[in-house]
């Protein structure tokens, strides 16, 4: 039995604004039924341009139904730019959480708000977004990625939790793999906050991660690492030692080095080795 | 509020008359059946009954009997114990409507090198036997297929099956985890080499299971340690949950006609009503041949789950074939081997009676489900659709 919040059953037992809106400026369709939950959404606007009024139909299981209800209460006298900020985060949170298993309910109310939204504004439907990954259940590249970079998302198994991509066959798991590796990586090579460095701090900033990261490890196997120059991202390096006859070399200077300068000085850094 | 028990197929209560056997050998005949001493001794000589009470209701002699700790185990042992004693067979035959406990592990099997053959299933869940007698090779180690369905109840023509594998030589396994103690079975008259039972299906405690091996058969065993089971299978008996199960299949024996009456009249009314009460529904399975506990029924454009934690609000349980309760994001496997639609599978309820079942509680269910669906269907996007496409 799934591990529902009060608020959550309480949404699904009473679940708020049942039904359709007349004439409504958003109209959403979202899921379908072979996938076993779908959601339309329609809202009309005051003359303020506020939500005045947001209904919904489900078919689906209890968080489906709840998740449906907490986002119309949710948008009701919110401005269109204040709803496009919700997320499916949002969403759960308002609900006191939801099982793992279910935060693909979260991401479907999300969903359907944003394509009311598109329509309210007239944007032209897009076929599909992106690359299909998961036939089973119709998930693309673009959707499984923004779930991973909204959500945090660090494995297989969440991923499926949170976008329903690879709960069928399982013949995607590759490539919802390959995907969430790419993302990851850029995620984690990328925070946002980092600021732009001069060249004199990039320079600094390497050769201490030299002296304090990656040096002490190449000494261990008898070897040791120069910095010659850096132009622009490039970060010239001469191997001394050990590394310098070592057939595994570049493969050191290319995974380790550049790795660790990327993590812990600018992720668009590329290592060379001097030319001899 | 008062708890209103329609998921037996899962598991079952232990019945009161079981549990008062099992007592005493929890805290006074506590001693090992493998001691030396009269102490242990008699515990081992108590143990001789109750396997003499599970042979009784199988048609099978006592030394056919082994305790395991669970159905799946007896699934378990059974399959890789015929792979295991004819290491020139690579096939295995079995369906594709099997319990977890031979389905997974079949898969499993593909990966260490054998080939796997899944029947399929018609629309009503009934095997195709022209197909079944074609898939068998000279290579089939077993055949392995359940005899009654745990979602639908659908009972399979085990026997004949089994026969026709003993026509070629290839072992018979069969899952009776459900038919057990619902429909007459003697294994005397059959050509069944392993049958699987699990103790908590049929009013015994869980953590108790039977595996029949038809004298004769060669068996390699699963769980590898003391001379238990005449070294078939390691482990120190859990007494108080043998015991308990000699009882209750001594019970089942009993109750097999109320079963097959009673029970049965109750599952039909309650199928029959509601279907005369709610539009757009439909049973699941073939109703020709089917366990009289179990009906498994669609009610279209809602979903499964939602209708269990509505029906949960008044102590009425059940379970249910739809994505969101099948532990995958998919309904079961069963329904979709079938082919039953989207629109009715995910909104499939399996009510699975026992004995202890009453008239009152059928009518209260009858009373309350109603509702719920129209409730549900009030809130569901496809259903003025679908209810247009019924009508019209």
């Amino acid at each position: 039995m799934w591990d529902y919040t009060d608020k959550v059953r309480e949404h699904f037992l009473n679940p708020r604004n049942v039904g359709e809106v007349e004439e409504p400026d958003g109209v959403s369709e979202v899921g379908s039924i072979a996938c076993g939950d779908a959601l339309k959404l329609t809202f009309k606007l005051d003359e303020n341009k506020r939500i005045k009024d947001a209904k919904f139909k489900t078919f689906g299981c209890a968080s489906a139904i709840a998740s449906a209800s907490a986002l119309t209460e949710m948008i009701k006298g919110m401005t269109i730019e204040e709803a496009e900020k919700v997320t499916n985060q949002d969403i759960a949170e308002y609900l006191g959480g939801l099982p793992q298993e279910k935060m693909h309910c979260s991401v479907m109310g999300r969903e359907a708000l944003e394509a009311a939204i598109a329509y309210y504004k007239g944007t032209p439907e897009k076929a599909v977004d992106g690359q299909i990954v998961c036939e089973c259940f119709g998930v693309t590249d673009r959707e499984i990625e923004r779930a991973i970079r909204e959500n945090h998302l660090k494995t297989l198994e969440e991923v499926t939790n949170y976008t329903k991509a690879g709960g069928g066959c399982g013949s995607c798991h590759d490539s919802i793999q390959e995907l969430l590796d790419r993302v990851r990586l850029e995620m984690e090579s990328r925070p946002a906050s980092k600021p732009r460095l001069s060249n004199i701090q990039k320079i600094r900033m390497i050769e201490e991660t030299i002296d304090r990261e990656i040096r002490p490890s190449l000494k261990l196997d008898g070897g040791d690492i120069a910095l010659i120059d850096v132009i622009g991202d490039r970060v010239i390096v001469a191997t001394r030692g050990a590394c310098a006859s070592c057939q595994a070399a570049n493969m050191t200077l290319k995974h380790f080095v550049e790795s660790k300068l990327r993590e812990l000085v600018w992720p668009e850094l590329v290592v060379e080795e001097e030319s001899q | 509020m008062k708890t209103i028990y329609l998921d037996n197929n899962a598991t079952t209560r232990v019945a009161p008359e079981v549990l008062e056997v099992m007592l005493p050998y929890f805290h006074e005949l506590y001693g090992n059946p493998s001691s030396m001493h009269s102490f242990g001794g008699q515990v081992g000589r108590d143990l001789s009954v109750a396997r003499e009470q599970v042979a009784a209701l199988l048609g099978a002699s006592p030394d056919e009997i082994i305790f395991t700790s669970c159905g799946s185990e007896s699934d378990n042992a059974a399959i890789r114990s015929a792979l295991a004693s004819q290491p020139g067979k690579r096939h295995i035959v079995t369906s594709r409507v099997e319990h977890p406990a031979v389905k997974a592990l079949c898969a499993q099997l593909t990966t260490e090198g054998f080939r796997v053959t899944e029947l399929p299933v018609d629309a009503e869940g009934r095997l195709d036997m022209d197909l079944y007698r074609k898939s068998l090779t000279p290579d089939t180690a077993i055949v392995s297929l359940m005899w009654a369905n745990n979602e639908t109840g659908v009972i399979f023509p085990i026997e004949k099956a089994a026969e026709f594998a003993r026509s070629r030589g290839i072992v018979f396994h069969t899952d009776a985890v459900q038919a057990v103690g619902k429909i007459p079975i003697d294994l005397s008259k059959t050509a069944i080499d392993m049958l699987s039972i699990s103790g908590h299906k049929l009013h015994a405690p869980k953590g108790i299971g039977v595996l029949y091996v038809r004298r004769g058969t060669r068996f390699w065993p699963f769980l590898i340690g003391g001379h238990q089971e005449k070294g078939r299978r390691g482990g120190t008996e859990n007494t108080p949950s043998i015991i308990g199960l000699g009882k209750a299949c001594s019970l089942a024996a009993q109750n097999m006609e109320a079963e097959n009456t009673r029970v049965k009249q109750l599952r039909d009314k309650l199928e029959n009503e509601l279907r005369a009460v709610i539009p757009n529904s439909r049973v699941n399975g073939d109703r020709g041949s089917r366990l009289p506990n179990t009906s498994n029924i669609s009610f279209e454009f809602v979903e499964g789950e939602a209708i269990l934690l509505m029906m949960d609000q008044f102590g009425i349980c059940a379970s249910s074939g739809s994505a969101c309760t099948s532990g995958s994001l998919q309904p079961s496997h069963v329904l979709r081997a079938m082919g039953v639609p989207f629109t009715m599978a995910h909104g499939s309820i399996r009510f699975s009676l026992s004995v202890y079942n009453t008239d009152e509680e059928i009518d209260f269910v009858i009373e309350k489900l109603p509702p719920i669906i129209e409730t549900l269907r009030s809130l569901s996007p496809y259903w003025k659709a679908g209810r247009q496409a019924a009508t019209g």
